[in-house]
């Protein structure tokens, strides 16, 4: 049984913005939500920039109780489930049993993990809060945003690294599709801007060590140094077509494709020919129907690093050959910083943006060009392309490379 | 006062404002459930150096105030 696969709803919590309005203004005119930290001193940290969340109000979605009980990253996410059912206007109408959650981190409660970490070496283990595990194991926002809304289907929270949220999209679409869901809630959250885990980064060489905001998440450049962390959720609600149809949903863009594998490689390094990733994206364009008439935009993974970005633009010829060169390729992290396990969400919801508006969000702060980065990659200001197939790509560490294919919903197959 | 005291270990804990917590307060009332329980025992242990087990401490605010007594006898 394969059935069609609608978006009806979107919720964004992000460094450019804390609704999808807000989000894709920004995303099209180009805003850098990159800046110095200000959630710990950096002042003997190598990193110094990050694309932190600002003027989030967790009180607008949850008690003080359940602010106080759940991690950063939980309250994000249900943030941006609740955007996101509120705009489907799904809350009631569909049958519990048949309601799934597919939403992943990256990490989890890392800043929970630190702070409870402090409490026992402080004040010993007998101090260790009771909310410690269920604050900060990374499926907790899944359990949490299912709770909220009573779903009752499955509730899978996925974790491949900086692929989480394009893999929940993939897997909670192929639910749906094959039958063992009508409705679910999907995406990906992260909040782990702190001193451990900024650390952690800094040394494993992924972070640009860059003090300037403007030219530290520069994609395809050829002075791109390393990524900028960032953080925030990204939500999707998306049901089967007939379910969407029979309440009179209005629908946002049709999931048409998805493609998930793995480098078997190297733990943070890609394998250098691309391949994996390059398979994902042909998986993805070949069960969307792609044919060379097809307008193309990708929002790649580009993440800013130097390995990334020239493996990656390698994967997208390994998938399209010479139309490669015909695509609109940009990396709305230039914009956002890398989201790790929400970036595929929040990409996701560029990606139908640029579908519902023909217009291209940019790769901002782009000025040298790299010949390993050869592809179009939409420069600067916002274009209008009018595509008609997007694919959203992430590859993740563990060699997790996964793409999600879109499409306009028009009615016929 | 223990009382005093108890209201603003459980508004911390509950998000309930201390104003509107009195003896009579049910404690699941305020969606206190056997995690948050633990916790605010945490508290009372800190506060009184009584230890008291999550099934033991009744069901209102007044109930707790006299097993703290009681404990610290």
């Amino acid at each position: 049984m394969d059935r069609r696969v609608v978006i009806t709803g979107m919720g964004i919590v992000s460094p450019i913005g804390c609704d999808v309005d807000t989000y894709r203004q920004n995303l099209l005119s180009g805003v850098c939500g990159i800046d110095r930290i200000t959630r710990f001193d950096t002042a003997d940290f190598k990193v110094k920039v990050a694309a932190e969340v600002k003027d989030f109000d967790p009180l607008a979605y949850m008690t003080k109780m359940e602010v106080k009980q759940t991690d950063l990253f939980t309250r994000y996410a249900i943030a941006a489930a609740v955007q996101a059912m509120d705009m489907s206007g799904l809350k009631d109408a569909v049958d519990c049993t048949r309601f799934g959650v597919y939403f992943g981190s990256g990490i989890g409660g890392f800043t929970t993990f630190m702070e409870e970490y402090d409490v026992m070496q402080n004040r010993g283990n007998a101090r260790v809060s009771p909310h410690f595990v269920p604050k900060m194991i990374s499926n907790i926002a899944a359990g949490q945003i299912a709770i909220r809304f009573g779903a009752k289907g499955p509730c899978l929270p996925v974790t491949t690294a900086c692929a989480t949220g394009t893999n929940a999209i993939g897997e909670g679409y192929r639910a749906i599709r094959h039958g063992y869901a009508d409705a679910v809630i999907a995406g990906g959250s992260e909040a782990s801007i702190n001193p451990l885990a900024v650390a952690g980064f800094q040394n494993c060489m992924a972070l640009t060590q860059t003090d300037d905001p403007a030219r530290a998440s520069i994609p395809f450049d050829k002075n791109r140094s390393g990524f900028v962390i960032g953080e925030g959720a990204g939500a999707l609600v998306m049901e089967s077509l007939e379910h969407a149809e029979a309440r009179g949903a209005k629908i946002l863009a049709e999931v048409v494709g998805y493609g998930s594998t793995c480098d078997a490689y190297h733990v943070t390094s890609p394998d250098p020919e691309g391949t994996g990733g390059g398979r994902a994206i042909r998986m993805a364009m070949e069960e969307a129907g792609y044919t060379a008439a097809d307008r193309v935009y990708i929002n790649a993974h580009g993440t800013s690093t130097p390995l990334n970005d020239s493996t990656e633009t390698k994967a997208i010829k390994f998938a399209m050959g010479e139309d490669a060169y015909k695509a609109v390729v940009s990396s709305t992290k230039s914009m956002t910083g890398h989201m790790l396990g929400a970036a595929g969400a929040a990409e996701a919801i560029a990606s139908v943006t640029a579908l519902e508006t023909g217009l291209i969000p940019p790769t901002i702060g782009y000025e040298t060009p790299d010949p390993a980065c050869d592809l179009d990659v939409c420069p600067n200001t916002a274009r209008q392309a009018t595509p008609t197939l997007a694919l959203s790509v992430s590859l993740g560490f563990g060699g997790h490379n996964a793409c999600i294919a879109l499409r306009k919903y028009g009615g016929q197959a | 006062m223990i009382l005093e005291k108890l209201k603003e270990i459980i508004a911390d804990h509950s998000g309930e404002e201390a104003e509107n917590i009195t003896a009579e307060t049910v404690l699941t009332d305020l969606g206190i459930d056997s995690l948050t329980t633990v916790e605010i025992l945490m508290d009372i242990e800190d506060e009184y150096g009584v230890s008291l087990q999550a099934g033991e401490i009744g069901k209102t605010v007044g109930d707790l105030i006299a097993k703290i007594e009681e404990a610290k006898q």
